[in-house]
């Protein structure tokens, strides 16, 4: 896969040729300095942007020959986003940040509103339900984000380092929580980071250097 | 949710909710206050115009209107008089003798219009049975006695009791000329009215003229001035044939018509010129919103939200603040017509150049359930229209550019 920027006369090469597989339930961490072609590579696989060259299978489905409104669709059911800045709506509280998702699919009110209490009972934040962002810590925000990528059972979650804006305890109890999820609900997580930590607790690594892939292990 | 979000989203930023909030209830008001001014204004130009000896619909001789000669009179008024009275769409009808005329005393004389009047039947018909305000309304069997107006008494120097000379072309075609007595003093809106018209008893005039029981015209008075010209249509087709013209009192006054319609036009276009300046201020609002919530709306794009969910938003966002808007603004209008209903607004002090414009010299604002629902549609659909423009801008944003948006 390759991805190539233009401004003007300038062109910049994010990703040189990129091969990767990932099966379902890895717990993969996307390691490099920045500008590596991380973010760019968690792009193409959530379907926000589209390769120049190569292609993109998620459950043999081919991303770059999707329009837009089927890509929406794609993401909206089989794509679960973590933000390095949590990105919750601010005027929606915790469990109407957790539905959000659900009423984009579909699905009933009270079915969303049962599922939307049982995740955030999941991630630690029972009784915490009607609290608005600005009224969580950074770590309770992000965990309603994981709660809101993974409550409409999506194949694949994709953290953009999902623990650069917290703290060391905050972060640890984040990966941990992921890691339970990724483990009961065999949830696929792909992180991208820079950050040692995430790289310890995932059981797999892949190194990208100035858009190449120049190392991938497993644990 | 959407309705939730977007709800929520316009008390984000209260300061600015609060201006564009104002602005839409101030352009609101603006629309209906002033319409309904122009409305009262309009009103009372035709009221006074019809209760000014015009009536909702008048029979005349058919050659009457061309050449208002005493020639031109109703010679069968008794025939005439059965058959209004079977009509159901007639409430009100009196019968006149109107003739120029020149009336004289020892100090002035000039022209003026001679109008007899059965004074009961009057009464209820035309403005002179409430505009008595100095010696007596006259009486039906009243032979000498004769009203005039204020305007008319100042401008020649005489008062109550004194005499007052008519001279008119009678039925022979001499010169018949009749002294009356003043009985009374009238004031009319217009003071115009004052030094033309002169009242006395229709068998009076009748004698004076020589025209035995004939009249020059019936004025009738239904339930609805709206209705006036099927009324007539329907009273002409009772005269077809016998010589006579059934006229509404659009057809009488084309010039209160013609003010009417531009009063029509006048209120549309400060419509619109109101409404622009709502939009541009809606649009920037809703467009600054749009623009702080740039990573927002690429979050929602890349969780999956189709643009037309976007738009949906942005546009229930414009919507909540012009229903507000427009519900505020109504009633603030409807409050500022109810507290004028009473006293209305005196212009007074404008008494001559009002009078020039055939207004009267107090206004009170009169609401029309039409301009209402135009003020509202034009604030309501069309800001809803130009809101359209943000909620697609909105849409528009790519998820991976609005995400990175600082």
């Amino acid at each position: 896969m390759k991805k190539i920027y233009r401004q003007g006369e300038v062109s910049v090469t994010a990703l040189d040729g990129v091969d990767l597989s990932i099966v379902k339930g890895d717990f993969m961490a996307l390691a490099g300095p920045s500008g590596s072609g991380k973010t760019t590579l968690l792009n193409m696989i959530g379907g926000l942007d589209s390769p120049d060259g190569g292609s993109i299978l998620l459950n043999g489905q081919a991303l770059e020959k999707m329009k837009p409104s089927q890509l929406a669709d794609m993401r909206l059911h089989q794509v679960g986003f973590v933000f390095q800045s949590y990105n919750l709506i601010p005027v929606l509280s915790a469990v109407e940040n957790v539905e959000f998702v659900m009423l984009l699919q579909g699905m009933p009110l009270q079915e969303r509103r049962r599922k939307a209490l049982a995740i955030l009972d999941d991630v630690g934040l029972a009784g915490k339900y009607g609290r608005r962002p600005a009224e969580l810590s950074g770590g309770q925000q992000q965990r309603v984000a994981v709660a809101r990528a993974i409550v409409g059972a999506p194949a694949i979650v994709l953290a953009d380092e999902p623990t650069a804006n917290l703290d060391s305890a905050s972060g640890k109890d984040l990966l941990k929580l992921m890691q339970e999820m990724n483990e009961s609900k065999k949830v696929t997580f792909i992180f991208s980071t820079h950050d040692k930590m995430v790289m310890e607790y995932a059981r797999r690594l892949t190194l990208i250097r100035d858009g190449r892939i120049v190392e991938d292990r497993r644990k | 949710m959407i309705l939730k979000l977007a709800w929520r989203n316009i008390w984000r930023n209260r300061r600015r909710t609060a201006v564009i909030l104002t602005a839409i209830v101030i352009g609101l008001w603006a629309m209906v206050f002033l319409s309904a001014l122009m409305r009262g204004i309009a009103d009372r130009m035709v009221k006074n115009a019809i209760s000014t000896m015009t009536g909702h619909i008048k029979i005349y001789h058919a050659g009457y209107r061309n050449d208002p000669v005493i020639e031109n009179r109703i010679e069968n008024p008794g025939e005439i008089k059965n058959i209004l009275q079977s009509l159901p769409a007639v409430r009100q009808f009196t019968s006149r003798i109107r003739v120029n005329a020149v009336a004289a005393n020892a100090r002035h004389s000039g022209g003026v219009t001679l109008v007899g009047i059965h004074p009961g039947r009057e009464a209820g018909i035309s403005f002179t049975g409430d505009a008595v305000t100095e010696g007596e309304y006259l009486k039906d069997e009243e032979s000498q006695g004769i009203l005039v107006g204020r305007a008319l008494l100042e401008k020649y120097e005489t008062r109550i009791g004194h005499k007052l000379v008519l001279m008119s072309r009678d039925a022979s075609g001499e010169i018949a000329s009749r002294a009356f007595r003043i009985r009374g003093i009238y004031d009319a809106e217009l003071e115009s009215t004052e030094r033309q018209f002169v009242f006395v008893n229709l068998a009076a005039a009748q004698e004076m003229l020589g025209v035995n029981g004939d009249v020059t015209e019936f004025s009738l008075l239904i339930d609805d001035y709206e209705e006036a010209a099927a009324v007539a249509a329907s009273v002409g087709r009772r005269f077809d044939g016998d010589d006579l013209a059934v006229y509404s009192w659009k057809e009488l006054l084309p010039l209160v018509v013609a003010v009417l319609k531009m009063y029509d036009g006048f209120i549309l276009f400060w419509f619109a010129a109101v409404f622009i300046a709502i939009a541009f201020g809606l649009v920037n609002t809703i467009l600054m919103a749009v623009f702080e919530r740039i990573r927002e709306f690429g979050l929602m794009r890349a969780l999956g939200m189709k643009p037309s969910f976007v738009v949906a938003e942005v546009s229930a966002e414009s919507f909540f603040l012009l229903f507000i808007g427009t519900v505020a603004g109504n009633l603030l209008g409807a409050a500022s017509v109810a507290a004028l209903s009473q006293r209305g607004i005196d212009l007074s002090a404008f008494a001559k150049g009002i009078e020039f414009a055939g207004m009267s010299r107090i206004i009170f604002p009169v609401l029309e359930l039409g301009d209402i629902l135009t003020a509202d549609a034009a604030v309501l659909v069309l800001g809803m229209a130009v809101g359209l423009y943000p909620a697609i801008r909105a849409a528009r944003f790519s998820p991976v550019e609005a995400m990175v948006h600082m």
